[in-house]
């Protein structure tokens, strides 16, 4: 391979700000061996982040000096770049806000906040001054909506969430690099009875010593004394199943892992929650920090991997500054390292970012992500734990589940497995947002009823009535209000064609029209393709263009072809694309449009 | 691994369409449907390129599985009921090559169009293509722009003519990764162009969409002998066929040995009218596997001249 470099340098500053990401360039370059060029490439992503929050966007120059440090051909590093949203390859302002209009933050004054920013700043995508503003999907800020992370670029960058956005409060956060903390999380519901957030709201998040006065580590040293293949019994034991969307038995994973020949192992923590309408990993990763750090670390012991990944969506900057600080902590008090607890066993946790791209949270598309690629799905098998990062055996599993297996260790499998219903055992967290009194995350055994679960956040906003409820989020489904007595277990979910995907619960009421909802759904599976596979990339821009004729009222030919029309793009969709955000991209819609007058009908013919 | 060295490969014998067929373990269901004659349509795959299976027009289907699986790269299991035709199939199939004749200007797709014809896809069922609702290069990934839906956003643009030896025209592109594979790992290792945007504004693209002389391009042109699409062709095809001049039904094929070095690449002459119109190599050429370099590639083109030169002269 013979790299032809791109003509324009960087900057002395964009230079200096790679260089403090990728460590100092060796005097004089060294040719590489072969195949050291490939493990260079994980770091694309982290050098990318630092030039774009040094001056604001990634130039020619930028991505070009990047390409030569990872000795990768500047075409690719191009194509990589230009998958994730939060790169902008042409110049950008230094200061802007990416504002929330997704389905959450829509029903509670998200599309004013960007009318008026409109207005104040001029349209989307543009910059006065320095200053711009942005639309965003589903900032995972949906409690406190509408949502806004700023990101101001210079020498020390600000990236901040606000929450509950006014349109002043951010321009003058803009204006002034400053933007007001955000205050921490509320917890709606009693205390007792909380196990995944026993601590959250008790616990100071920042002190390991805090972690330990809340029973924090003795999952840990439980977890040593036990030995990783009585770890997998417990696991085994409590019938856990993965809390990321897909409910997988997780103690099937890790024995899989753990099986494995192939030597490392990996463990990964899928943080990369950006299914619209979750927020609850957010709370977990931001106000018990220790506790996924330690889950890692028993994950990693019991598959036998050293080194566990945390793969954080960009979009969560307090998360990764509480992770970050908090990893230190671990290894500066021998929770993590070479000796872990004196035990002679090594564990090592690092988070690694996205750069704005739901797909990444899909397993297979993060693998690649993390090795610095674009994120692109895998075509599965082989599956991740046989071939999962640097095609090395690897077990991801969700934030959440990684928290309950602390509690599955405290407390035993079986005792764990006493709560929820016989299919679903345990707590569940789910993330009420939309028209409902108090939005947040709440913690509730499978099985409860969805109209408890309403009633426990307060009921419906300004006493209204509940008009439709988003279950799972855009790819899970609508269902009416004469549905409230669902149970909220795997088996009932699955039993009414509905599913309870990463625990979104969107409430709107009865007087909100759908339309505009199922259109910005539509918009936001076309935004978040990947593009690889014909049916999502083409797919999901033909089910948005249907849908702004029935907006318009106006059908290609029929309404009776235009359903043909749909229920052939939606069975295509499901069967064919490769991965779950294509084939899942119209449950929700074709749910809507089951129970809900959506379609116009056709006029009878004279 | 050498063949000689390869250990004997374990047979497995599965079921497709109610017919039995044993294939090397290690085959794809590709590979089994080949053995059957199972005519099976493909637009990604090719015999010298790693499997992307991302057109999904070869799908079919696995008793058992939830989904649809694409032939061309899913491994051939013991036991495994796949059925060719059913109903499923014949929808995915259907809507894919709509979905992209909606998109594209499939007019110098030979395949795609007899694929079409053969499921009864109907170009028009998402109605009239309309234009991109920017300049694609520019895309911003996460961002479009609404549109009405009175017409199926297609990806229109003008054709890139940076170099003397062959076009770029991705109006034409269906994203089919072949040429990506074909400069990059299968082939040229020279990573020229990638695939760069995501969704619907996914695009293959040098870095920043700099000019092919710009680029790291060697002109070896197999990307353009991979792309099943005319998307990318040869300047001397791409003239012809501007002045209706192109006839492959007038064309015959010769193959002969390539003179520039000691390597013995098989080219194959494509002639019309005493002229070499196109060289490209057999994909089942040992020596190339279909590839071939600059030289090869192009090095007829002072002949094509000194023909070119007398017909305008004579005319
Ligand atoms: C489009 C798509 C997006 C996904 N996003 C997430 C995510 O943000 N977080 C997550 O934990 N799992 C996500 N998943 C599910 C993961 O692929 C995977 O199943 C999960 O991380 C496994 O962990 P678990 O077994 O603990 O649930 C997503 C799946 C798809 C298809
Ligand atoms: S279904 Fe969509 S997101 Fe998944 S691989 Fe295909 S194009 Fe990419
Ligand atoms: S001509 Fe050869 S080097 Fe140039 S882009 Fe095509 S495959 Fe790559
Ligand atoms: S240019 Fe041709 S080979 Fe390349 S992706 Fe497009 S259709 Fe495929
Ligand atoms: S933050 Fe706006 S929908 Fe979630
Ligand atoms: S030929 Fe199989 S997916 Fe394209």
């Amino acid at each position: 391979m013979d790299l032809r470099p791109l003509r324009d340098a960087p900057s002395p500053e964009e230079r200096d700000a790679i260089d403090a990401a990728l460590g100092a360039p060796a005097a004089p370059p060294t040719p590489l061996a072969l195949g050291a060029a490939e493990a260079l490439r994980p770091q694309l992503l982290s050098a990318l982040h630092a030039a774009q929050s040094r001056v604001g966007w990634v130039s020619r120059g930028a991505l070009g000096y990047i390409a030569e440090r990872l000795h990768m051909p500047p075409a690719e590093a191009y194509g990589v770049a230009s998958f994730y949203a939060l790169f902008s390859l042409t110049p950008r302002a230094e200061r802007v806000a990416h504002v929330c209009d997704d389905v959450a933050c829509k029903a509670r004054g998200a599309d004013a906040l960007a009318a008026a920013l409109e207005a104040a700043l001029g349209p989307a995508g543009e910059s006065t001054q320095g200053i711009g503003w942005h639309r965003s999907p589903c900032l995972g800020l949906c409690d406190r909506a509408p949502g806004v992370l700023v990101q101001c670029a210079g020498a020390t960058p600000l990236e901040a969430a606000l929450g509950e956005a006014r349109p002043d409060v951010v321009l003058e956060a803009l204006r002034r690099r400053e933007v007001p903390a955000e205050p921490p999380t509320v917890i709606h519901q009693p205390r007792e009875g909380l196990r995944l957030l026993q601590r959250v709201g008790v616990a100071d998040p920042t002190q390991l010593d805090a972690y330990r006065a809340h029973g924090g580590f003795l999952a840990l040293r439980r977890a040593l004394t036990l030995g990783p293949a009585a770890v997998v019994r417990e696991l085994s034991d409590s019938k856990l199943a993965g809390r990321g969307g897909a409910a997988f038995p997780t103690a099937r994973k890790w024995q899989a892992v753990a099986a494995q020949p192939a030597r490392p192992h990996y463990v990964v923590c899928n943080a990369d929650e950006s299914e619209p309408g979750t927020f609850k990993d957010r709370v977990l990763l931001e106000d018990d920090p220790f506790a996924v750090i330690e889950a890692v670390a028993i994950a990693a012991f019991a598959v036998g991997a050293e080194e566990g990944i945390v793969y954080l969506r960009a979009e969560y900057p307090r998360a990764y500054t509480r992770l970050t600080e908090a990893i230190a902590q671990c290894e500066a008090r021998g929770y993590l390292g070479d000796n872990v607890l004196g035990r002679g066993v090594r564990l090592r946790v690092r988070v690694a970012r996205g750069a704005g791209a739901y797909i990444c949270g899909e397993e297979t598309a993060l693998l690649n992500s993390l090795e610095g690629k674009r994120g692109e799905p895998r075509s599965k098998p082989p599956f991740p734990v046989e071939v999962g990062y640097l095609g090395k055996p690897t077990a991801m599993n969700n934030v959440e589940t990684l928290v309950a297996v602390l509690e599955i260790l405290r407390e035993g499998g079986e005792a764990f497995a006493r709560r929820g219903t016989p299919q679903s055992t345990g707590t569940k967290l789910f993330c009420l947002s939309g028209h409902i009194a108090r939005p947040g995350v709440y913690e509730v055994p499978f099985g409860t009823k969805l109209s408890a679960l309403v009633a426990l956040a307060g009921g419906v906003t300004a006493g209204r009535r509940v008009g439709a409820v988003l279950l799972g989020g855009a790819a899970g489904v609508f269902i009416g209000p004469d549905e409230l007595d669902l149970a909220l277990s795997l088996e009932d979910a699955r039993a009414a064609g509905a599913t309870l995907g990463s625990g979104v619960v969107m409430v709107l009421d009865d007087t909100t029209p759908l339309l505009p909802y199922l259109r910005r759904m539509a918009a936001f599976f076309r935004d978040e393709s990947c593009g690889q596979c014909v049916p999502c990339r083409v797919g999901t821009v033909r089910v948005e263009e249907l849908l702004s004729r029935v907006a318009r009222k106006k059908p290609l030919d029929s309404w009776a072809a235009e359903t043909e029309r749909l229920e052939a793009l939606a069975q295509t969709m499901c069967d064919a694309s490769i991965c779950g955000l294509g084939q899942t991209a119209t449950s929700a819609l074709s749910s809507a449009l089951a129970r809900f007058e959506i379609l116009p009908k056709d006029e009878p013919s004279p | 691994m050498r063949l000689e060295d390869a250990p004997p490969r374990r047979r497995i014998t599965l079921t497709v369409d109610d017919r039995e067929v044993t294939v090397a373990e290690g085959s794809t269901l590709l590979d089994a449907l080949k053995q059957l004659a199972v005519d099976t349509p493909t637009l990604c795959w090719a015999e010298n390129l790693t499997p992307v299976n991302v057109c999904r027009v070869c799908v079919v289907e696995l008793e058992g599985a939830r989904t649809l699986v694409p032939s061309c790269s899913r491994k051939a299991e013991a036991g495994m009921k796949i059925r060719t035709d059913s109903e499923r199939v014949r929808t995915s199939r259907r809507t894919v090559l709509e979905l992209l004749a909606s998109t594209v200007d499939t007019s110098a797709a030979a395949s795609l169009q007899a694929f079409s014809a053969r499921y009864g896809a109907d170009p028009q069922r998402y109605g009239a293509q309309g234009a991109p609702h920017g300049p694609r290069d520019a895309a911003r990934p996460g961002h479009h722009a609404v549109t009405s839906g009175a017409e199926a956003e297609g990806v229109a643009q003008p054709v890139k003519v940076d170099n003397d030896l062959y076009v770029r025209d991705y109006a034409k592109c269906i994203l089919c990764f072949k040429c990506v594979e074909a400069c990059g790992t299968d082939a040229q290792a020279t990573f020229a162009i990638a695939v760069a945007g995501r969704g619907f504004e996914a695009r293959i693209s040098t870095e920043f969409d700099v000019a092919l002389p710009e680029s790291a391009c060697v002109y070896c042109g197999n990307c353009v002998g991979v792309c099943p699409t005319g998307a990318l062709m040869f300047t001397q095809e791409h003239s012809l066929r501007a002045e209706g001049q192109w006839r492959p039904e007038a064309q015959h094929e010769t193959d002969t040995v390539c003179p520039y070095c000691g390597v013995g690449c098989v080219l194959r002459l494509h002639v019309q009218d005493d002229t070499i119109v196109k060289v490209s190599s057999p994909v089942e050429s040992t020596v190339t596997h279909g590839n071939l370099c600059v030289k090869g590639r192009f090095g007829f083109g002072h002949v094509v001249k000194l023909r070119r030169n007398k017909r305008e002269a004579v005319g």
